[in-house]
């Protein structure tokens, strides 16, 4: 794992939705180095912590990356308030990813909200043989159903009050997708709750699945310890760190 | 260019900027930004007898200039240490300080003789973290419990002794004079003051142990201050830590009587602190025309 930290040059910014944003950043050797379900430890001016906020697209050859966040809190306020031109202190990439199969396989891919973004690469891995499953409140809070599509994805959206794609929640269309097919791996990014239900599912169907995990973090490389989650692997129940361990893991190792 | 070398306890440091423990794991995760060379020395994640899970998760907590830990000493313990971290720390050209954190008096004991003849060059006793039931704070927080364990663990080892000092207590300063009695060769302080948050919408701490340690630039005049009170107070060197984020606070911090510093909360915030600190000290006393950063200890003038 290799990482770096500096300051690069935010090239453009969209708001993909209500308070959600989509920033592209110039950092050529972050793009050069990174992989599906990575993510960036951003500092806030004013602020003592970073905030991690995961890699939505990267490409080598341009040397961007792409990062899409929604305003939770003070700092996200803050990052809000970019725009082009301005700079950006990024540390990253950081964590695991995803551990991809090759991408003649077929994956699907469970994203609830803004832990959508980060499925994004991962679809684009597999191409035509991802299926996306995303999920979101509202019609108004859809973000990237084109990018998915363009990825080559057959893409399935849900909503929670019906006024885009299927009324309900990614894990009903999760369920039912599985009546049909029997995908080789899940990769999912999203609520907690939804995750669990996710990696039920998963678990009765038998297919490996691999969730992204969030947690408070402070040094975002794995030193302080402080981004704990619980996680059964070698027999028994311990605690693992978002940052250096994670944000991936396999699904029936995490302690939900 | 200034002489940055500073000598605490018999053990000299090429510069006095040190990591603090917890903030740094037993660098690895740094070393992949800058050599670990550069810093004057590394004071590694508190160390218990055995393997320590550590509290349950949520652990951090931002505050206006600060943050909150709940980390409870996870680490992989003593053992651990010497065998795997030890040989590849101190083939790293800096001086290596092992933070031993037991929660009885006999596991500190134990551990320090398990750490005698090691390449570890000096002890810091942490009698002062927040975080954990047994041990921890509760040796820091009266003057006999901190004179007794000093007193055993001193008996116990040949090492270089520095004693992590707790300021929640009434008077850090009688807490330094008991850990000197019992023959503390320094003391460093402050660790971290105990804080809490709640989540007015869950109504619920943010942290899952209710309280934790605070950190961070909005310690630092408290941490400023009763450095220099115990620098004041007793003969033996201090290092002094809480909040430092810059090297006008590193300066200040020793003007106030520390000999060295320790950076914490500022690697999270900026993972080269630590090196950006000390160019800024040297570049100070370049433009100062000071030949030692030793000239600059304990020389406020109070008013």
């Amino acid at each position: 794992m290799s990482y770096q930290q500096g300051q690069f040059p935010v090239i453009s910014k969209a708001n993909l939705a209500k308070n959600i944003f989509d920033l592209t950043i110039l950092c050529p050797e972050i793009a050069a180095n990174t992989k599906p379900g990575q993510f960036v430890h951003i500092r806030v001016p004013g602020h003592i912590l970073r905030r991690p906020i995961s890699i939505a697209g990267f490409d080598a050859i341009k040397g961007t990356i792409r990062i899409i966040y929604e305003i939770r809190g003070e700092g996200t306020q803050i990052l809000a308030d970019l725009k082009a031109g301005d700079m950006i202190d990024i540390l990253g990439p950081l964590g695991n990813g995803y551990i991809l199969p090759e991408r003649e396989r077929r994956c699907v891919v469970v994203g609830g909200g803004i832990g959508v973004p980060p499925l994004l690469p991962v679809a684009e891995h597999f191409g035509a043989n991802a299926t996306a499953i995303l999920g979101f409140r509202s019609a108004q809070a859809a973000i990237l159903e084109k990018d998915f599509e363009k990825a080559g994805a057959k893409t399935i959206l849900c909503t929670d009050d019906g006024t885009l794609g299927q009324k309900g929640f990614v894990t009903n269309a999760l369920e039912q997708l599985l009546l049909s097919e029997c995908p080789d791996c899940i990769c999912a990014c999203g609520p907690l709750v939804m995750l669990k239900k996710v990696a039920e599912i998963a678990a009765a169907h038998s297919i490996p699945c691999q969730v992204s995990l969030e947690e408070r973090m402070a040094c975002g490389v794995g030193a302080c310890l402080g981004c704990a989650v619980q996680i059964r692997r070698e027999g028994k129940e311990q605690y693992l760190h978002v940052c250096k361990d994670g944000p991936v893991f396999y699904s029936e190792e995490v302690v939900f | 260019m200034a002489d940055l070398r500073v000598e605490i306890a018999g053990v000299s440091f090429k510069n006095p900027v040190i990591p603090a423990s917890g903030a740094f794991g037993f660098g690895h995760e740094y070393e992949k930004l800058y050599p670990l060379s550069k810093l004057g020395g590394i004071s590694v994640k508190g160390m218990t007898l055995n393997q320590k899970d550590g509290n349950p998760p949520p652990r951090i907590a931002e505050t206006p200039m600060g943050m909150l830990n709940s980390v409870g000493l996870q680490n992989p313990g003593i053992d651990y240490f010497l065998e795997k971290e030890l040989p590849y720390l101190a083939g790293k050209e800096t001086r290596i300080i092992a933070n031993v954190a037991g929660s009885t008096v006999e596991d500190c004991v134990t551990m320090v003789k398990k750490i005698e003849g090691s390449a570890v060059d000096m002890i810091e006793l942490n009698i002062s973290c927040p975080n954990v039931k047994q041990g921890g704070a509760a040796f820091g927080t009266s003057c006999e419990s901190a004179a007794g364990i000093t007193a055993a663990v001193r008996k116990a080892t040949t090492k270089p002794l520095m004693v992590k000092l707790s300021p929640n207590v009434t008077d850090i300063t009688a807490i330094a004079k008991a850990v000197e009695s019992e023959g503390a060769d320094a003391v460093s302080l402050i660790n971290t003051l105990l804080g809490m948050r709640i989540d007015i919408n869950s109504r619920r701490p943010v942290l899952k142990n209710n309280v934790g340690g605070m950190s961070g630039p909005a310690v630092f005049p408290i941490a400023v201050r009763m450095v220099w009170q115990v620098a004041n107070a007793v003969q033996i060197p201090v290092v002094g830590m809480g909040g430092i984020s810059s090297a006008e606070d590193a300066i200040e911090m020793m003007m106030a009587g520390a000999s060295a510093v320790q950076v914490g909360a500022a690697i999270f915030t900026d993972p080269y602190a630590p090196v950006k600190i000390i160019d800024g000290i040297s570049s100070w006393l370049d433009c100062k025309g000071i030949a030692s950063v030793k000239d600059i200890v304990g020389t406020v003038q109070p008013w």
